[in-house]
């Protein structure tokens, strides 16, 4: 079935999809839709499971936590400061090895008080050991939502589900909604190794001595290492079902190509206008759009841009007293191959302004134009 | 010749809790969990955040508790729990009782904003806090539990304490929840009675108990039992119920009320305190006293 919905119902279409089982969320502009939905499939019964209305976001997530280790599937949703103040339990998810799904809408941190698209949000929480899906579609947000369950499940580590605020969050798209059957057929209920029952009773997350503590974060990222060839292969089982692929990144024109953009989120899609539009003028540009930012599709950006000449990452965010994030991932990613691009760094569009096709024209200009970056960081429409 | 009066144990058997667990000599709270245990049975699963008990259970592989444990994040006693009474429903098992255990710094402070969300939503489940007066587990730092007049690290004898003892039974008797009880661990058969009665009704239940500790409160291990019936003789601590927010209930009524002195005075953390000061706490105490008796309709 086909509908036209907003991406912060694709997150919820992806929930209800899913079975998740028990959601607890608490609201913040612009995410607010995602469980505004959910609450009314809860209540009226198109979705069976249990919502706790929660009186912060950092007991939204401790509440998921508590449900995931009693085995139940778990879901919730949230933005910018709502995700800043869940730091610490998003730490206790991945560390307790709870797969929680999360949506986040990319919103910028304030001050000043901003609620449009900037994604310092969920890379301050990059190293927190979840799992982080960028994306460009509707059709993606829901997609990756249901794949996110089987990943996540299957590696006990929780997943990251990201979408630009207004430009994604509240964009209507056609979006198909797959049949339940065949999610349930692809997504088999949560059956955890281990869970909180008094039939076997032990204690999770105790006190842990230098003897221990190590060993369990050795093996968390020994499985953050088998994501990527896990999302494949997901991919391929979802795309059997329901004929669309996800995977670690979207190429776009990448093979030939003398310049290649390397976007993420909705500005990826912009990025894929952006290439046409120069094709047509004669340039070959090609754009990759990282989905997996983490783990980093480090196989995959290797071997799509060893090949080309120059690369242009494009940052809707920055580290800073450092570069944009996805530029340092990208430099990190190529340092010692034994071919590897002049990669140039951009800053565009934080608190929402507009990344537009002209932004990826000055880009290509610039990129062109140079045999090396004359700025650590360029900055794209920025009033100095 | 008086009637004869047998004696029955009220107090179950099982012991739901091993020894060679961490607990310092004469600890209150694991005197408290232990009899907390015996009266709600095996089917429990117990949130602890970071507190005393988060050490005391034993280091990772090892745990003390013969119930499932989920050592939660500091502020997340009640959080947690809901997640797990949730958690529970969802996978078919509506039989277990969720705990939520934590001392008075995750409940008076740090987490006071998640177990009042808990209680307002009237969550299914049991809070418990053991409360012995100040951050033990970190070293004996004020919290806003610690009473008036009392020393700590934080508040040194120079300095001692000022402000009054956070009335965290008025605030969630705010709440309307259908039970609220004061337990302490010097009378074990009301406080196992209390836990049995809890685990039977439905919705937000706290359970406040007095814990002493003689680390913190520098008095003597063997005194730990003594220092709590004295706290319940004087007054300081009374034995009491509220259901649903209104009906008040006296479980001891303590006719003669020793001095709190007598109360004090077995602690090094009150030694510094003069003669005019003790009185005002000996005010302090009546006033609650009468207030709770008034409650109480007594």
């Amino acid at each position: 079935m086909k509908k036209v919905i907003m991406g912060n119902h694709a997150l919820s279409y992806g929930a209800m999809l899913s079975r998740a089982q028990v959601i607890a969320a608490y609201p913040i502009t612009p995410q607010t839709q995602v469980v505004e939905l959910l609450s009314e499939m809860c209540a009226d019964g198109t979705l069976n499971a249990k919502f706790i209305k929660v009186e912060s976001e950092h007991s939204a997530m401790a509440a998921c936590l508590g449900a995931s280790l009693a085995g139940a599937r778990t879901f919730t949703a949230t933005s910018a400061q709502g995700l800043a103040l869940m730091h610490e339990m998003l730490h206790w998810a991945s560390g307790g090895r709870m797969p929680v799904v999360m949506g986040n809408i990319n919103r910028a941190m304030a001050p000043g008080w901003s609620i449009w698209a900037d994604q310092n949000d969920s890379l301050s929480e990059r190293d927190t050991g979840w799992i982080q899906f960028y994306c460009s579609s509707n059709q993606e947000v829901l997609d990756t939502v249901i794949q996110a369950f089987k990943v996540s499940e299957k590696l006990m580590i929780p997943s990251m589900i990201i979408l630009d605020a207004f430009a994604l969050s509240h964009t209507y798209e056609v979006v198909e909604i797959p049949e339940q059957a065949r999610v349930d057929q692809f997504l088999p209920p949560f059956n955890p190794p281990w869970r909180l029952t008094p039939a076997d009773p032990h204690a999770f997350g105790g006190l842990t001595s230098p003897d221990h503590y190590m060993e369990l974060r050795y093996k968390l990222q020994k499985d953050m290492e088998k994501v990527p060839a896990l999302v494949e292969e997901t991919g391929k089982e979802y795309e059997k079902l329901f004929g669309r692929y996800l995977g670690q990144v979207e190429e776009y024109l990448c093979a030939d190509a003398e310049l290649v953009f390397v976007t993420s989120g909705t500005a990826g899609y912009t990025a894929r206008v952006a290439v046409d539009e120069l094709r047509q003028k004669g340039i070959k540009a090609g754009n990759l759009r990282i989905k997996l930012f983490r783990p980093f599709p480090f196989e995959k950006v290797r071997a799509i841009l060893s090949r080309v000449p120059k690369v242009a990452v494009l940052d809707r965010n920055i580290s800073y007293g450092h570069h944009g994030i996805f530029y340092q991932e990208v430099k990190s990613a190529l340092y010692g191959q034994p071919s590897s691009p002049l990669v140039f760094g951009f800053i565009a569009g934080l608190g929402g302004r507009d990344i537009t096709r002209d932004s990826f024209q000055e880009i290509a200009e610039y990129t062109l134009s140079k045999n090396r970056a004359e700025e650590e960081i360029v900055w794209i429409g920025v009033k100095k | 010749m008086s009637k004869e009066r047998k004696m029955t144990l009220t107090i179950p058997r099982e012991e739901y809790m091993s020894p060679g667990h961490l607990a310092c000599q004469g600890c209150g709270a694991s005197l408290a969990m232990r009899l907390a245990l015996k009266g709600l049975g095996q089917k429990t699963i117990v949130c602890i955040p970071a507190c005393c008990w988060a050490v005391i259970d034993g280091p990772f592989p090892h745990s003390s508790l013969d119930i499932p444990i989920y050592h939660c994040a500091f502020e997340t006693a009640a959080s947690s729990a809901s997640g797990v009474r949730a958690g529970l429903d969802m996978v078919g098992d509506t039989e277990t009782t969720v705990l939520a255990w934590a001392g008075d710094g995750g409940t008076f402070d740090i987490g006071l904003q998640a177990l009042s969300g808990a209680a307002e939503r009237n969550d299914d489940i049991i809070y418990t806090c053991y409360d012995n007066e100040a951050y033990m587990n970190t070293g004996i730092q004020r919290s806003s539990a610690t009473p008036i007049g009392a020393w700590t690290t934080t508040t040194p004898v120079k300095h001692y304490k000022k402000e009054r003892k956070k009335d965290i039974i008025g605030i969630m008797a705010a709440h309307g929840i259908p039970y609220i009880a004061t337990a302490s661990v010097a009378y074990p058969e009301d406080m196992v009675k209390k836990f049995k009665k809890a685990r039977e009704i439905k919705g937000t239940r706290f359970i406040h108990v007095f814990a002493p500790c003689p680390a913190g409160w520098k008095s003597r291990p063997e005194d730990t039992v003594k220092l709590a019936r004295l706290a319940v003789q004087t007054g300081y601590f009374p034995l009491y119920e509220i259901e649903d927010g209104e009906k008040w209930t006296l479980n001891l009524k303590v006719k003669e009320r020793k001095p709190i002195a007598e109360y004090l005075k077995l602690q090094g953390r009150f030694r510094h305190l003069k003669e005019e000061e003790i009185a005002l706490i000996q005010q302090e105490v009546d006033a609650r006293w009468a207030r709770i008796l008034k409650h109480c309709g007594l």
